[in-house]
């Protein structure tokens, strides 16, 4: 009953964002209110559709009903609830429905929250948003509908199609705390991009293309990098902790997928604080819009077409066609636009001099898109040069690396120096007075690293642009605090969170600098990883750096889900216990081929500023059955990885925040109703 | 204003310059040949100049353990290849009988394919679907 309702549901949604978007566009033709009141009303009326859809979905994964194909492949009756509940994103066509649900989602959010602010520009943008999600339920319905029905063709026994007794399990790698929350924040980013490009595209159409559809989009463009900054950092995480071969970020193509929007959008949410300043680069704003929306489209075809090989590349499927054909027609619609619209997108302004924050946002953006140019070319390569030369070439991790690693030095840098340059032109005398003492301090640093032993140029450099980047963003916050106690009598830690919270958007971005700079560090520590591996029998020990490791017990258990071989591992840190690590090596039961996977066991030094990971696996046992193979990691700073992503969202969400008390000043708009209370506080 | 524009032009182009020659390098050193196990054959004494990736099913039963290196065989008779694992992470959990196996290294001269890198792909976890969408089951029975 339920895959009932949810087909039906599906395909009442084609009908009604299909009319969404034919009343939209025609009512504005027609300037016929009502008819635009009707697109709007659809637009809503999809998203309960949608949502009556997943939640069908969700349902007939909860009672475990397999003769629905989907639910068959993706789940069994011994998978726990929370697991049966995410394997909704666990496959193709449940992740893709996902991905239109959070679609409408927003689109509903947009409608709701800008109908009136912006009433000559909302038609568009419902239209845009529609035109996507009419793609995508098209795709639901008619390429990867998650409810056919289950068919067995070779059921030799019996001509009439059965219902499997189980189902084939979700894969064990997705079994993982991480796994049912990564994939919705990586959407919710993916798809929140969606709504920047809807008003840009809007805003051209109308012609409106002063600062309000920027200003609208800047809190939707933040959040959506947001969520995928989490979604990406937990992709990292799980990689790390589950997959287990001790690292977080291997350059696989889906990794890539979700890293060239990051990058684009990046680069924008910087560029367009040029545009708000000093009316500048407004077609190359309009560029990075369209391609930050782009990519995130070419992520999730990347992802779900199985166009290059990936870890996680999931199927040799059908709905590539469909992707190619909606990017080649979005991308050219866009330009199209923005070439039409040329003489509008006039810069106001001109760069003046190479040490400027103009130029240093310019050069900020030039780097992030040659990185995501170099991200794409490398992932890309196999079916670029298959359609050259015939010949599948693939480029990995030195390639990226190569190209990446001094990229994002540079991009450190330029996080150190670009907040503190004056607009327009920076006096050789605030250079001084900005940035001398916190070169010396970070070349002083480096002096003493390398003495301790770092010499590998890249990690040195990475670690001293570091520091020097987080002693500068350490002054403004004490120089302004600093100010503000003389000025208010305030305590300096008081003055640093009014600061904070009065000027969010400055001082949000100096912590989201500074999360960066944090990762940054736990980054470079890669530089410096080491291993060992034994074959180990109760009793026998083995060392890595200054950590021993003692196997005190192994052993075998059984779950429902899944059958272990466990280890127990004593952990000494120069002589003394510090930790009982745990790692097991699981076969998991559902499908026809049992799946092993390995437990990693990590102990993360909390005490000590290095933060070095111990990370431990078990790897298999020996033939003879009677040792364990064990493969330890010594992985000094990751564990800031983690924290400097936790600090970046932190900065994120300050930043979203509306300022403390100030007055709201605000140019007047050429838009025709500017409500002077407009302070968008929800967005 | 023309001169300052262009030193913004020298400075990008360097820029550009410089991690195009990066790119460049890193590619020399990384390009793998992709091919399946037929192909490489067919590919005869070229085969040994270059790095190769490999793909093909682990047929049932030929993984190996000594020590640190796995070894098994992949393709499907009559045209097999030994691989050999040699690289320093760990082999892939998905590593099992009938994983589509992707190994990466070099040939070598005595028929084995010595591997540092492993990706492998678990046929019954994965969808292999058809054009059409219809999905062909691996599973044995």
């Amino acid at each position: 009953m339920a895959a009932q309702i949810g087909q039906f549901a599906l395909a009442l949604a084609w009908v009604v964002t299909a009319y969404s978007v034919l009343a939209s566009i025609l009512g504005i033709r027609y300037k016929h209110d009502k008819l635009i009141a009707s697109g709007r009303n659809a637009a809503l009326g999809a998203t309960a559709c949608i949502t009556t859809a997943i939640v069908c979905l969700g349902y007939l994964f909860a009672v475990s009903d397999f003769s629905i194909k989907y639910i068959a492949a993706h789940s069994n009756r011994d998978l726990p609830i929370y697991f049966k509940i995410s394997s909704i994103w666990g496959g193709q066509e449940g992740s893709l429905l996902f991905w239109g649900w959070l679609l409408t989602i927003y689109t509903a959010l947009v409608v709701i929250q800008n109908w009136r602010k912006h009433s000559s520009m909302m038609p568009y943008v419902t239209a845009v948003l529609m035109t996507t999600s009419l793609f995508f339920t098209s795709m639901h319905l008619f390429a990867v509908n998650p409810f056919n029905q289950t068919v067995i063709l070779q059921s030799q026994i019996s001509p009439i199609p059965f219902v499997p007794r189980d189902g084939s399990g979700l894969n064990p790698l997705l079994q993982d705390a991480y796994m049912v929350i990564h994939p919705p924040m990586l959407y919710l980013g993916f798809v929140g991009f969606a709504v920047p490009f809807a008003f840009a595209m809007a805003a051209m159409i109308t012609r409106q293309l002063g600062d309000t559809w920027i200003r609208t989009t800047r809190r939707w463009t933040m959040v959506a990098w947001m969520f995928l900054s989490i979604g990406i950092l937990l992709g990292g995480k799980w990689a790390y902790h589950e997959l287990g071969w001790g690292g977080f970020w291997a350059w696989d193509p889906v990794e890539n997928a979700s890293l060239m929007p990051w990058l684009i959008g990046t680069a924008f949410l910087h560029s367009v604080m040029v545009q708000e300043k000093k009316g500048m680069l407004k077609i190359w704003n309009m560029v990075l819009v369209i391609m930050t929306y782009i990519m995130s489209i070419f992520g999730t075809f990347l992802t779900r077409s199985g166009v290059v090989n990936s870890v996680h590349a999931f199927a040799q499927s059908s709905i590539g066609g469909y992707f190619a054909a909606f990017l080649v027609v979005a991308l050219s619609g866009a330009l199209y636009l923005v070439f039409d619209r040329l003489p509008l997108l006039k810069s106001e302004n001109q760069m003046e001099s190479m040490v400027s924050r103009e130029s240093s946002f310019m050069f900020n953006n030039l780097i992030l898109l040659a990185a995501c140019f170099a991200v794409f070319w490398g992932t890309m390569f196999p079916v670029i040069s298959e359609a050259v030369t015939g010949r599948k070439i693939t480029v990995s991790a030195p390639f990226f690396n190569k190209v990446n690693v001094p990229i994002a030095i540079f991009l450190m840098f330029l996080t150190g120096v670009g907040p503190l340059l004056a607009w327009r032109k920076a006096s050789t005398d605030s250079l001084k007075r900005n940035f001398l003492t916190p070169a010396i301090a970070a070349l002083a640093a480096g002096a003493v690293l390398y003495i301790r032993g770092v010499h590998h140029l890249y990690a040195w450099m990475a670690l001293v642009m570091s520091i020097f980047v987080a002693i500068t963003i350490v002054r403004e916050f004490y120089k302004g605090a600093k100010a503000r106690t003389v000025g208010t009598g305030e305590r300096l830690i008081e003055a640093v969170v009014n600061l904070t919270f009065r000027n969010t958007r400055r001082y949000g971005g100096y912590i989201v600098h500074f999360g960066f700079v944090l990762l940054f560090i736990g980054w470079s520590g890669q530089a410096f990883t080491t291993d060992n591996q034994a074959d180990m029998g109760v009793g026998d020990t083995m060392n890595i750096r200054e950590y021993t490791l003692r196997m005190d017990k192994l052993s075998t258990g059984d779950d429902p889900n899944y059958s272990a071989e466990k280890a127990v591992i004593s952990l000494f840190e120069n002589g003394t216990k510090v930790a009982n690590l745990l790692p097991e090596r699981r076969v998991y039961k559902a499908g026809a081929e049992p799946q092993p996977m390995s437990v990693v066991a990590i102990y993360d030094t909390p005490h000590n500023f290095y933060r070095s990971d111990v990370y431990v696996v078990f790897a298999g046992a020996t033939p003879d059955g009677k040792k364990a193979i064990i493969q330890a990691f010594y992985n000094p700073l990751t564990a800031w990885v983690w924290i400097g992503g936790t600090v970046l969202v932190i900065g994120t969400l300050i930043a979203l925040l509306p300022n403390k008390r100030t007055v709201v000043r605000r140019r007047p708009e050429p838009e025709p109703k500017p409500k002077p209370a407009a302070v968008d506080t929800k967005a | 204003m023309k001169r300052k524009q262009l030193k913004f032009a020298i400075g990008s182009v360097l820029i550009v310059l410089t991690l195009s020659y990066l790119a460049y390098s890193g590619y020399q050193e990384s390009k793998t040949y992709y091919h399946t196990v037929p192909e490489l054959y067919s590919l005869k004494e070229k085969a040994y100049d270059l790095r190769l990736q490999v793909s093909g099913d682990v047929i049932p039963g030929s993984i190996q353990r000594d020590g640190k290196v796995v070894s098994f065989v992949i393709g499907a008779e009559p045209q097999t290849l030994r691989v050999k694992y040699v690289g320093k992470d760990p082999l892939p959990d998905t590593l099992i009988d009938r994983a589509t196996a992707m190994a990466t290294g070099k040939m070598g001269r005595d028929g084995v394919f010595v591997a540092d890198t492993m990706l492998a792909k678990c046929a019954s976890k994965y969808e292999k679907e058809t054009a059409a969408g219809v999905q062909i089951s691996k599973k044995s029975n």
